[in-house]
């Protein structure tokens, strides 16, 4: 099992005419990602070769759904205009599926144009955001899986422990440390490292308790806003399996931007200080040291009794 | 990006929002120009630089280091004072809380008519991450630290929301107004001057606009008697005019090159150079370096697209780091293969010279290329496959802790 996604998934690929959207497309159908089609504004009608298959091109994405009765979609537009592309995808599935899943990968969107785009999805129960800047989500199957994002697909095997995360390449970095104690994963979601987002840790929690083949969940925080808190508190009055988490960020200086548009301490607020003892607080199994995320893994399953050693 | 005073206050007039007269200059007779022609009797010498805390700041000579004068905002009461105090402002270095002891060098002033103050407040309006839209927040403790009022007061800080589809509802401004305990007609300046900036934070894509203080004056009029904007840089494609209000000096020049060629550098005080793939795990890097006894000298994050040029460019960067004992290049390979990374090293250390220990962690796709072009290459180079092994070796070959 998995969260949100599974190899039934069908999966739109918005902006698959450019090279990133055809170069992603290739390695999510490689994977084994049910990619039925694609979305470029005036490019409707033709086709995009893609490992295994063809796929349309549609000019928007209400024919898109209503063509191939898709339940995602990935979007690999440029800053400027994936805010139109993540409504344009919200209304096609709130109108024409009562739902689906958006998966955002663009970075450097305008900060107020999410403003708008999240307060126009928390009108449309059934649309879940993942994003935007972020590496997407992947649940490894048993050959193969479905992947729908950018991460590299051949460091996941499946296995029992959920991965939350605000980074990319640190998410990689927490998937081969599971992978080197052994421990493979039922789903990573990807949150995004922006100030505003759509699908939290709060949000992954709450499907991960729900997943009954998720045994142990990691969450990979990082400094800047209040997020990691705010879970560490809900998760200590529902979540009931072990949790791991680490944040990055102890070393950051205040008031700069650490890459991140979110990674940023304030006001003195967001430190990784703060969080790490909001983890504590509530149980949370922590790993001061990024390098040891895999070791506190482990101690953790072993306490649990859902490993030997 | 941040803008100074004289600039926020120019869009602030623009906006309908309520400041003093003044004059940006960029010398004395400018200030005392400034002066005659405002003929106001009193008026306000304030430091230009983007840095907060001017008040309470300290001007240093640049050369000798001797303290000239406290405080970088003065009030003048005659053309006199207006020469005293902008001489000893221009040129000279302004050392604030936020500036570090490193200070900035004044090269801009703005003389502000004086103005008739009844109360000092402060107003802000921010992005709230929590509630994911725009924050506005008050208080009745104006000209002061807004963080001090928050631990030592927080019932004197006042909050409402923009409905980032409807706006502001009058029924919130006036309660928001009424919680600062305003009379009628201050409650109606006050309502004014938030729609005011609410319209100014929305149609130019601004991040923060705080003033400290907001002032209400004896005829119940409320005046902006500071202003400090910045604006969110993801929107810069639909203002082209930012450009011309951005001061390149205020910046650093190693960050703003880095940002050209798509690459995250933020100056660290360290000696050990770091060139990263991803945000988080060039933070995660940074924190490894720390637990086994170094110190990181920057935090650098290549970036999701980086190419041979930006990889080159980056490890460029960090090679002109006088302050260098050693370097570590933390890579995880997904998109960016680990065998093109190590080419990039290869070449840029060959160009430059590498005069310090380097240890390269290569993870993930065509890490085994990547380790082998390292290890066939002249460099003197350590390889290692995690991210503990990496943190280990990079204290080890600068010879323990850097402290």
């Amino acid at each position: 099992m998995s969260i949100w996604i599974n190899e039934g998934s069908k999966v739109l690929v918005q902006g698959i005419t450019g090279s990133q959207g055809t170069f992603h497309a290739s390695r999510m159908a490689e994977y084994g990602t049910d990619i039925v089609g694609g979305v470029t504004p005036g490019k409707g009608g033709q086709s995009v070769p893609l490992p295994g298959r063809k796929v349309p091109v549609f000019d928007s994405m209400s024919e898109a759904v209503s063509a191939t009765g898709a339940d995602a979609s990935v979007i690999y537009v440029p800053a400027r205009f994936a805010a139109q592309a993540i409504t344009e995808a919200a209304d096609a599935f709130h109108g024409l599926n009562e739902g689906g899943l958006i998966i955002c990968i663009t970075e450097g969107i305008a900060t107020l144009d999410m403003v708008r785009v999240v307060a126009h999805i928390d009108q449309r129960p059934g649309v879940r955001l993942i994003g935007p800047n972020c590496p997407g989500i992947i649940s490894p199957g048993e050959d193969g899986g479905c992947k729908i994002g950018i991460m590299p697909a051949h460091i996941h095997a499946k296995g029992r422990i959920g991965i939350i995360s605000r980074s990319g390449t640190l998410t990689y970095e927490a998937v081969a440390q599971t992978m080197g104690v052994g421990e493979g994963q039922t789903t990573c979601v990807g949150i995004g490292g922006d100030p505003v987002y759509g699908t939290g840790f709060i949000d992954c929690l709450e499907a991960f308790e729900k997943d009954p083949e998720t045994e142990a969940v990691v969450m990979i925080g990082e400094i800047g806003g209040t997020a990691e808190e705010e879970a560490a508190m809900w998760a200590k009055a529902n979540f009931s399996k072990p949790l791991i988490g680490f944040v990055a960020g102890a070393t950051a200086p205040p008031g700069k931007r650490m890459g991140h548009a979110g990674a940023i301490i304030s006001g003195g607020k967001g430190t990784a200080e703060e969080k790490f003892a909001a983890f504590e607080d509530a149980g949370i199994r922590i790993a001061r040291d990024p390098s040891k995320i895999g070791d506190a893994l482990l101690s953790a399953l072993v306490d649990a009794g859902l490993r030997e050693s | 990006m941040n803008i100074h005073e004289y600039q926020a206050k120019a869009l602030f007039r623009e906006s309908g929002i309520p400041v003093q007269d003044g004059v940006h200059c960029k010398s004395v007779e400018e200030a005392l120009n400034a002066y005659d022609s405002l003929g106001s009797g009193i008026v306000a010498v304030k430091s230009q630089i983007h840095a907060g805390g001017r008040g309470k700041g300290k001007l240093y000579s640049p050369d000798s280091g001797d303290l000239v004068m406290e405080g970088g905002v003065k009030v003048a009461s005659s053309r006199d004072d207006v020469e005293d105090f902008a001489s000893n402002i221009l040129g000279h270095k302004l050392v604030t809380k936020q500036t570090g002891p490193a200070g900035k060098i004044v090269s801009n002033l703005y003389i502000e008519a004086g103005c008739d103050i009844a109360h000092e407040y402060y107003l802000a309006l921010l992005i709230d991450r929590e509630e994911q839209t725009v924050l506005i927040m008050a208080s009745t403790e104006g000209g002061v630290d807004i963080e001090e009022v928050a631990e030592t007061s927080p019932e004197a800080i006042h909050k409402a929301w923009l409905d980032p589809i409807q706006g502001i509802e009058d029924s919130r401004l006036f309660f928001l107004a009424q919680s600062l305990g305003l009379s009628e007609s201050a409650q109606d300046s006050f309502a004014n001057l938030v729609i005011n900036l609410s319209r100014l934070f929305i149609d130019r894509d601004c991040s923060m606009i705080e003033i400290n203080p907001l002032v209400r004056t004896a005829d119940d009029t409320m005046v902006a008697l500071d202003a400090k904007v910045s604006f969110d840089e993801n929107a810069n494609f639909r203002h082209p005019w930012r450009e011309e209000l951005r001061d390149l000096s205020e910046e650093s020049e190693i960050e703003v090159r880095a940002h050209e060629h798509g690459l995250s550098y933020v100056d660290l005080e360290g000696n050990i150079g770091c060139l990263v793939n991803g945000a988080g795990l060039a933070m995660a890097t940074m924190d490894v370096i720390k637990l086994y006894g170094g110190e990181p000298a920057n935090f650098l994050d290549i970036g999701g697209g980086a190419d041979r040029e930006s990889i080159t460019t980056a490890f460029g960067i960090i090679l002109e780091d006088p302050r260098l004992e050693g370097i570590l290049v933390n890579i995880f390979g997904g998109i960016i293969r680990c065998d093109m990374v190590a080419h990039c090293i290869i070449e840029a250390s060959r160009d430059v010279g590498l005069g310090v220990p380097l240890v390269v962690r290569f993870s993930g796709t065509n890490q085994i290329e990547g380790r082998k072009a390292l290890e066939e290459s002249d460099l003197d180079v350590v390889t290692v496959s995690t991210l503990a092994e990496a943190g280990e070796a990079i204290v080890r070959v600068i010879g323990g802790g850097s402290r």
